[in-house]
């Protein structure tokens, strides 16, 4: 039952009770997590160690991309296979207006997430049609096929990519080169893509959400016209995982067709997993759980995926609850 | 009939060389109790199938309230005030009681593009949702997980979703399936209290609880029907005797 | 018109290649309820076998046969170690799992033949072409290809239709129980269809390994491109695959070959060039989508089959 337990937390109960209910494991590790995130850039500044900033930066926005299919995976039950062409349309959005010489954030922002809504209003409209396995290879071939077109464009790097030179440019004042400024600007934008999704559930349009995602027939037999919603939310997560993607070009400046090949997708996956679906941070944790391990293997030894294969295999095999659920097991005892 | 709510005209469903309904003509009347009786494979979830918008007929017509719904999607057919239960238990299995009887107040209670409000705590959803559990008499147990239920609570949870959509008419697909004696006459006890405002489809094998509620019997054998009338009429015809209840004795007498 | 025709043969080609890819995966998918996305790993393992067994024995032919056994047994072991753990689990599992294999085999290929590619150089008498037409020249091995596969497939249509075996795995297509209490072992039964799954797509792997550089990650365009097919034909359908992937081969290869030309002639020859390449790469999804509109099951949907 470990998929509900956030929202239960803030139950109306005793506030004596309501204290060591708040005492989980899981909240705990959270606050834990969220202090060392909200510092890092400082330890970063005092001692140089800007690689950490840097490697933290990108783990806070493909964080965010893992919430934002989360949503649509763990609460809403659509599996989707392809969340990287949104990571892919985000960015070059940012990277194709900035090369021909738009580098206002007001214009490519806005773009760069009407771009990503578009693409998801389209593919969701046809892959909600269909279920089950359709739809993971549905939305699979659809982001390859957005992988293939950034290839074909020759004039934006093609294959090679595109060296984005200036970063979005919002007010003077404000400047997303500046590394410590811009892993706070990920951060708090990640906070509040949690903070959004946390909303969503747990609103009319989240209990349809989860409705569906555990019992859709049902659903429409007490009077549900279930695709508008679920496509409605299928655009919603394209729409914040497009604004990763914005987040992503400016991290790199360069954007690539390789941002959004398929394997990249089963990363967003195996993030979302392994941090517990269907809970509001557990993506976050999975993010940072995988491409910390991916980090540190790649220190011992330059195979890891003979190390990180085999783990996704057992856990999908014995731990499907990822790391909540080991943290909700603790608590249980 | 003169205040026919639900009227059904020459429905056919083939499944490949099956006929699961053969030229069905039925009529519901405003306020009544009709049962539907037959053998295992007669067609009669085939039938609610047809009626509620899941399967779709090779022929006939459906009139609700007046209105052709033959073609119209199962939701739109809920909201027009056509309640269903499910044969085998159909729920939210992560919810709560009250969440999943809220969940059906809150499809009839205009759109759900309401993204930041906490629906658990909309009064609007939740008082309605307790009031529906109430009369399905499982109001005690509404902050009780699906999966902390017993089968008989699960089926009365069935009949409270299904009348948190406030519908006008009621399709209960053996309502009493699994049931023990005391849960089942307990079920009797909760239909017939409904049955004073609502109009009721009922599905049943239970032949002691249709002949107790039902106004109207129909008989289906091989998606034909073979009779329709009274409790008293069905149980004198000779045809029902011998496709059905006879075949039932010889069972019992075996 | 040369042209034409060669790229007609070229289309054709792809299209046997992603027969084989799509057949195993799809009876993989009807049978054992299994989506499978280590399928393109055991397409690249068959043609680092191939390429290494043909230098070790000196032989091309030689080495194939060894390589498409070797494959056969790596695929049977996989099921046996990993893949039967994933049965009768939701799809989100399968994905989960099988990417983790994904991994594990991308690295094992890396660990073993390292990371530079392979190449395997052809018999000297398939290195010449051949009239097809009267004018027409067309490489020899392609042609190989085309007759190899289309023998397959021959084959796997017996199989599947006329033998015990195959009647079996249609009928566990259909019924699992009713198999199981036939007194078939199925466990046996699942082993042997993933290890025919396995050995197709290592078919391929050794087949394209000539033509193209064999290296990590080879499979995993391919694969994508074969799950299109198996949209495309219907899932779980062999007769689906095979029609869908000769319509995804050709479409495919011409549109590469023309689509660029062609939108040359209605916009400037710059924009035509860059806009070119990225509609024929398309195209083969705009038509996955208008099938999805149309028909959502697919050209053969499995029930019918």
């Amino acid at each position: 039952m470990h998929r509900f337990a956030l929202h239960r937390v803030w139950d109306t109960r005793g506030e004596a009770e309501k204290m060591t209910a708040l005492l989980t494991p899981r909240n705990v590790l959270l606050a834990v997590l969220l202090a060392f995130l909200a510092l890092l850039p400082v330890y970063s500044t005092l001692t140089g160690n800007y690689f950490l900033m840097s490697l933290f930066t990108r783990i806070l926005i493909l964080a965010m991309a893992a919430v934002s299919l989360n949503l649509i995976m763990g609460f809403g039950g659509m599996v989707s296979f392809g969340h990287a062409a949104y990571l892919g349309i985000g960015g070059y959005a940012v990277g194709i207006l900035a090369k021909e010489g738009i580098n206002s954030a007001f214009v490519q922002w806005p773009v760069a997430l009407l771009a990503s809504g578009l693409f998801a209003l389209g593919v969701g409209a046809l892959c909600l049609r269909t279920r089950g396995v359709y739809f993971i290879m549905i939305t699979l071939a659809f982001a390859q096929m957005v992988y293939y077109v950034a290839i074909g464009l020759d004039r934006y790097g093609g294959d090679d990519g595109l060296t984005i030179h200036k970063r979005s440019q919002f007010f003077d004042s404000v400047n997303l080169s500046n590394r410590a400024f811009f892993y706070y600007l990920c951060f708090a934008l990640l906070l509040l893509a949690v903070y959004v999704v946390w909303r969503l559930v747990n609103s009319r349009f989240g209990m349809v959400i989860q409705g569906a995602r555990s019992n859709e027939r049902r659903m429409r037999a007490i009077g549900f016209p279930v695709f508008r919603y679920k496509l409605v939310c299928f655009v919603i997560s394209g729409v914040m995982c497009g604004l990763a993607g914005i987040l992503l070009a400016n991290h790199t400046d360069f954007i690539s067709p390789a941002l959004m090949f398929w394997t990249r997708s089963g990363d967003l996956m195996v993030m979302a997993v392994l941090g517990g679906m269907g809970t509001v941070f557990g993506p976050v944790i999975g993010s940072i759980a995988f491409l910390l391990l991916e980090e540190g293997l790649s220190q011992f030894t330059e195979f890891q995926g003979i190390i990180l294969g085999p783990m996704l295999l057992a856990v999908a095999l014995y731990a499907r609850g990822g790391i909540d659920g080991i943290l909700m097991g603790l608590r249980r005892g | 009939m003169a205040d026919a709510l639900l009227t059904i005209e020459g429905l056919i469903k083939r499944f490949g060389g099956v006929v699961a309904s053969d030229n069905v003509l039925l009529d519901v009347a405003r306020g009544e109790l009709h049962a539907i009786i037959g053998p295992n494979g007669a067609g009669k979830t085939t039938l609610i199938g047809q009626l509620a918008g899941e399967i779709v007929p090779d022929a006939g017509r459906i009139h609700f309230g007046g209105r052709d719904i033959t073609a119209l999607p199962v939701h739109d057919r809920s909201l027009l005030g056509l309640g269903r239960t499910f044969q085998i238990t159909s729920l939210f299995a992560n919810f709560t009681a009250l969440e999943n009887v809220a969940l059906a107040v809150q499809a009839h209670a205009g759109h759900s593009f309401r993204f930041w409000q906490d629906a658990r705590k909309e009064a609007e959803l939740r008082e309605p949702a307790r009031a529906a559990l109430d009369r399905a008499g499982l109001s005690h147990r509404a902050d009780t997980s699906v999966a902390g239920m017993s089968h008989g609570e699960h089926r009365q949870l069935e009949l409270a979703m299904a009348l948190a959509t406030r519908p006008q008419m009621l399709l209960l697909d053996e309502p009493m399936a699994g049931l023990g004696p005391d849960e089942s006459s307990r079920m009797v006890k909760t239909l017939r209290g409904l049955k004073r405002d609502l109009t009721i489809l009922l599905i049943e094998h239970d032949m002691g609880a249709v002949f107790a509620l039902a106004d109207r019997i129909t008989v289906l054998v091989y998606g034909r029907i073979i009779a329709s009338g009274d409790p008293a009429s069905i149980r004198a015809n000779a045809e029902v005797r011998q496709a059905y209840l006879g075949e039932q004795e010889a069972v019992a007498h075996v | 018109m040369l042209y034409l025709i060669e790229q007609c043969l070229n289309g054709i080609q792809l299209g046997m290649l992603l027969f084989l890819l799509a057949a195993g995966l799809t009876l993989i998918f009807g049978i054992m309820d299994l989506v499978n996305l280590a399928h393109g790993s055991l397409y690249m393992i068959g043609a680092y076998f191939a390429a290494t067994f043909a230098a070790v024995t000196g032989s091309f032919v030689l080495g194939a046969i060894l390589a498409l056994v070797a494959t056969l047994v790596v695929g049977m072991a996989l099921e046996v170690i990993a893949i039967r753990r994933l049965y009768g689990r939701d799809h989100l599992d399968h994905v989960l799992g099988t990417f983790g294999l994904l991994l594990f085999f991308n690295e094992l290929v890396r660990l073993i033949w390292g990371p530079a590619g392979m190449t395997l150089p052809l018999p000297s008498e398939m290195l010449t072409a051949v009239q097809v037409l009267p004018g027409v020249y067309y490489p020899a091995y392609r042609l190989v290809i085309i007759v190899a596969t289309l023998v397959v497939a021959l084959l796997l249509y017996v199989l599947v239709m006329r033998t015990r075996v195959g009647m079996l795995i249609r009928a566990g297509a259909s019924n699992r129980e009713m198999v199981g209490a036939l007194g078939v072992n199925v466990k046996l039964l699942y082993t042997l269809v993933f290890g025919l799954g396995a050995a197709l797509a290592g078919f391929a792997g050794l087949m394209q390994a000539p033509i193209l550089t064999v290296q990590i990650g080879m499979g995993e365009n391919i694969l994508i491109l074969a799950f299109v097919v198996i949209i495309i034909g219907g899932i779980g359908s062999i007769r689906g695959a095979f029609v869908a992937a000769i319509i995804v081969g050709l479409i495919d290869t011409m549109g590469r070959a023309f689509l660029p030309d062609l939108v040359r002639q209605f916009v400037s020859y710059s924009a035509g060039s860059s806009l070119g390449p990225s509609l024929s790469s398309m195209i083969i999804y705009m038509l996955m989508a208008a099938v999805l509109v149309f028909r959502p099951e697919g050209l053969f949907p499995a029930s019918s089959k």
